[in-house]
């Protein structure tokens, strides 16, 4: 079964390229693009491990990746930017080469704590866990280094899609957590969709810096 | 078992009694103090049938937390702390009785006098470590109540903050000693404990927490810092059980540990409790001398006679480590008697201090004056307080002050040579403390109650009620009997000593007559104090005699020879401040930093000369103000962390998430 690991390392490693692709986007539209990519990626990661390790429940998990991450999710922030007018380049507060430097000393990371840490595993599911650790610690980096709202959104989503890869992955994970998860996620998105608004109303901008103004805090 | 019945059901009663004050009031206020005084008197049979009769009363309970439950045991070094602090309660419920029920008592203080007794006897009595921080935590708890009982005064409010903090590190303190008494194991029950023995790193420790714990609870510096706050601004009765006989539960806690729970001792355990037990024998006074607020020098006095008591355990320490026991034993013996001592002249003179403030209002030694005409029975009382506290025979003072300098006597017969060389030095600086002392009460004996009124308060003192006078004359009496009597005493402490430190006083019984006690042998150290006694009064009686003879027959009263400048002014009396400067130029200079400065106004100029001293309380700023100031420092810092952006929120946690990482991916 190598060659079916190969085919999930290939996609979990394609969903890392588009984590690296979300930093250093410019424009709002393309890192949703980009969001849509990296979900529409884990829907086929997850599909691929159903179908060879003969997981039928994981469809579904894939199914609500790509219903949900990959079409639904995108399209409402799509509808979002555009009711808010934000297609503008999105302010970043890391330039990208650093950004992307920082990115690569996390994956090498990631890849150095998984190799201590998991040294009773098969050498496959170790690969496949640094990756998914990789993207999840890049989800988090995305948040850090923008200063935009929605694109905080998509960092956190991105984070999510690296768990559900790992999840997948690691065998054993139930649909009732991984349900829950999901929904979570969304609940989470209308809580993030309800703040931007509010941010907007109030100061004519979703930059989060005008929140620190506001509160007279000097950066 | 039967002594474990009447003590639970004494203090089940004491118990039942607060609770019912504290909720019904009334008339269940004036009741606590006759019920404090009966189960001190129950209490304290117990304790005494324990001690004499050689038992041990041991109980399990299955209350408490569920695996340990509540272990009790009265031994012979419980029951002897045990009729230190009944001595002290029955002598503060007698004064107690005599508070003026519609002035003076208030449901702030009854209740918690009654939790406060309960609950400094079941220190004594826990036998698991859980019961005894428990009872040891509700005894603090207690007292700072009772400290801030007086809520209105911001000295009181800064008294019972600063007592609330160092009773907190000192319970820690403690937790940590009792935490590594009881091993990986995790026996709570000091039973277990007793069985096993600590490593030699992990037992100095342990005995370095429990210095700390006690220390902090008895004052020795530089934890001390809170006692001399916190105990003069309680009420007068309350004072004299924190200052007689609370710091006495510290020091039963410090034995328990050291000599009980620890196991065999090693020699340089002996240093911490000596070095700082000097230290606070020394400054204590130093402090005392220099205070001008009655009762806070006899809170420094205090300090003081704790640091004495540390220097006694720690030498029994040395003893023990090097096999000589019987040495060991002097010098426990003198611990020993020298807490039961305290707690008799500590709470007579605090009484003492509580019926001038009452019949005052004043504290100031340079406020008082001339009360032995106004309250003569008190006076007489507290003489013979303060001369037992200055340790002059044959009062009961002198006794454990004898056996200790017998102890330090025989320190130079130690191997080692930091105590054979420390002994000296230990000696000389004990022998400067005793005499500090004499000095200090002369100065406190003489302002308050010598001379002339100082003020209108003073001059229209009145005495106390007959109660109080009872609680203070019985005092007094013990005071007397337990110098006359103190081979009796120290042939009662035999099962403590065989407990502690397992041998009897070597000179046991060798003495002439059962009156005369005997440290080692009878050759080289006897104290017969009924000899002294008797030598005292004749030679006075004979000096009286002489002085009469030779005087002309008839008294006359007239004024009193004053340079030719006759002053009615009260004045021109010697003061209290004005008996300390001499030691304050000696002594305070270096110990305190002190400076004064006059400011005399040229001639013409009308207004008075001043005379102006600053000193610097070294202790406090290393110690308090800078560790404080510190932790102030940190924490604005800190404080700046709780007002930042979600993002550099979620950029801390992520920095925290990494460095987790990191450091997991570079270790495992």
């Amino acid at each position: 079964m190598s060659g079916a690991h190969d085919i999930s390392h290939l996609l979990a490693g394609a969903m890392l390229v588009t984590s690296f692709a979300l930093l250093y986007q410019e424009r709002v539209a393309s890192v949703l693009n980009a969001f849509a990519a990296q979900s529409i990626t884990l829907a086929l990661a997850v599909a691929w491990t159903a179908w060879s390790d003969n997981r039928p429940d994981l469809f579904i998990t894939a199914l609500i990746a790509l219903s949900l991450k990959g079409i639904v999710i995108p399209l409402a922030l799509r509808r979002m930017v555009e009711r808010l007018g934000i297609h503008r380049q999105v302010e970043k507060v890391v330039g990208v080469g650093p950004a992307l430097l920082v990115g690569l000393a996390l994956t090498g990371l990631a890849q150095a704590l998984v190799a201590k840490v998991a040294t009773g595993t098969a050498s496959h599911a170790r690969e496949a866990l640094a990756l998914a650790l990789a993207i999840v610690l890049l989800g988090f980096l995305m948040m850090i280094v923008r200063r935009n709202a929605v694109t905080q959104v998509v960092g956190f989503m991105s984070m999510e899609n690296g768990l559900i890869l790992a999840a997948t992955g690691a065998r054993g994970m139930p649909l009732v957590v991984e349900v829950s998860v999901a929904f979570s996620v969304l609940i989470a998105l209308f809580v993030f969709a309800v703040f931007v608004f509010r941010i907007r109303e109030r100061f004519d901008t979703v930059d989060i810096e005008a929140l620190d103004r506001m509160r007279g805090d000097r950066r | 078992m039967l002594d474990l019945y009447a003590s639970g059901a004494a203090l089940g009663a004491l118990v039942g009694v607060a609770l019912l004050a504290a909720t019904v009031r009334g008339s269940f206020l004036a009741l606590v103090y006759p019920a404090s005084a009966a189960a001190a008197v129950v209490l304290g049979i117990v304790d005494l049938h324990v001690l004499l009769g050689g038992g041990v009363a041991t109980a399990h309970l299955p209350i408490g937390l569920p695996t340990i439950g509540l272990h009790l045991r009265l031994d012979a070094l419980s029951a002897f702390f045990g009729l230190v602090v009944n001595g002290g309660v029955l002598a503060a419920s007698l004064y107690g009785m005599g508070l003026d029920r519609a002035k003076e008592m208030t449901p702030r203080v009854e209740p918690l006098f009654a939790l406060f007794v309960a609950a400094m006897n079941l220190v004594l009595l826990a036998d698991d470590a859980y019961a005894f921080l428990f009872s040891w935590e509700l005894m603090s708890l207690a007292s700072w109540a009772l400290v801030i009982a007086r809520h209105t005064d911001p000295e009181c409010r800064r008294a019972a903050h600063l007592y609330l903090v160092m009773a907190a590190i000192g319970t820690v303190a403690l937790l940590f000693a009792f935490g590594g008494l009881a091993g990986q194991a995790g026996g709570y029950a000091f039973s277990t404990m007793r069985n096993q023995a600590p490593q030699p790193l992990i037992a100095a420790l342990i005995l370095l927490a429990a210095l700390v714990g006690c220390g902090s609870k008895g004052g020795l510096i530089p934890l001390h810092a809170w006692l001399p706050l916190a105990h003069p601004a309680a009420p007068s009765h309350v004072s004299a059980l924190m200052s007689g006989v609370m710091t006495k539960v510290a020091i039963y806690c410090f034995i328990r540990i050291a000599f009980d729970l620890l196991g065999s001792p090693a020699w340089w355990w002996a240093l911490p409790p000596i070095v700082l037990g000097v230290l606070t024998a020394v400054l204590g006074l130093l402090y005392a001398v220099l205070d001008g607020d009655l009762k806070r020098v006899l809170a420094y006095s205090t300090i003081e006679n704790v640091g004495v008591i540390f220097v006694a355990l720690g030498l029994a320490l040395a003893f023990r480590a090097n096999g000589q026991d019987g040495a060991a034993a002097v010098a426990m013996a003198a611990a020993l008697l020298h807490c039961l001592n305290h707690s008799w002249f500590k709470s007579l003179l605090f009484l003492g201090a509580g019926v001038v403030l009452h019949a005052t209002g004043r504290r100031d030694l340079d406020g008082l004056g001339g009360l032995i005409h106004r309250m003569p029975r008190t006076a007489v009382f507290f003489l013979v307080g303060a001369l037992a506290i200055a340790a002059l025979p044959p009062l009961n003072g002198f006794v454990s002050e004898w056996l200790l300098f017998q102890a330090v006597m025989a320190a130079p017969e130690l191997p080692q040579a930091a105590l054979h060389f420390a002994s000296p030095a230990i000696g000389a600086m004990l022998a400067l403390a005793a005499a500090l002392a004499a000095a200090c009460f002369v100065r406190v004996y003489g302002t308050a109650f010598l001379g002339r009124p100082r003020s209108a308060e003073a001059a229209t003192a009145h005495e106390a009620p007959l109660i109080q006078q009872v609680a203070l004359g019985g005092l007094a009496v013990l005071c007397v009997l337990g110098g006359l009597l103190g081979s009796v005493l120290a042939w009662a402490l035999g099962p403590v000593l065989a407990q502690t430190v397992g041998s009897a006083l070597p000179g046991d019984g060798s003495g002439p007559t059962p009156l005369s006690l005997v440290a080692f042998d009878p050759e080289r150290s006897i104290y017969d104090a009924p000899v002294i006694a008797l030598f005292v009064l004749i030679a006075s009686l004979a000096t009286m005699l002489v002085v009469h003879r030779l005087s002309a027959r008839r008294t006359r009263r007239g004024p009193a020879w004053d340079c030719g400048f006759p002053d009615p002014s009260p004045l021109t009396q010697y003061t209290a401040s004005s008996f300390a400067q001499p030691l304050r130029r000696v002594y305070g200079t270096t110990a305190f930093a002190a400076r004064e400065t006059v400011d005399m106004p040229p001639p013409g100029d009308g207004r008075p000369a001043r005379l102006t001293v600053v000193s610097v309380d070294y202790a406090w700023q290393a110690f308090y103000a800078v560790p404080a100031r510190l932790l102030l420092r940190l924490s604005e810092r800190l404080n700046a962390l709780q007002f930042l952006s979600i993002r550099r929120y979620l950029g801390l946690m992520f920095a925290a998430l990494v460095i987790l990482l990191s450091i997991a991916a570079l270790t495992t």
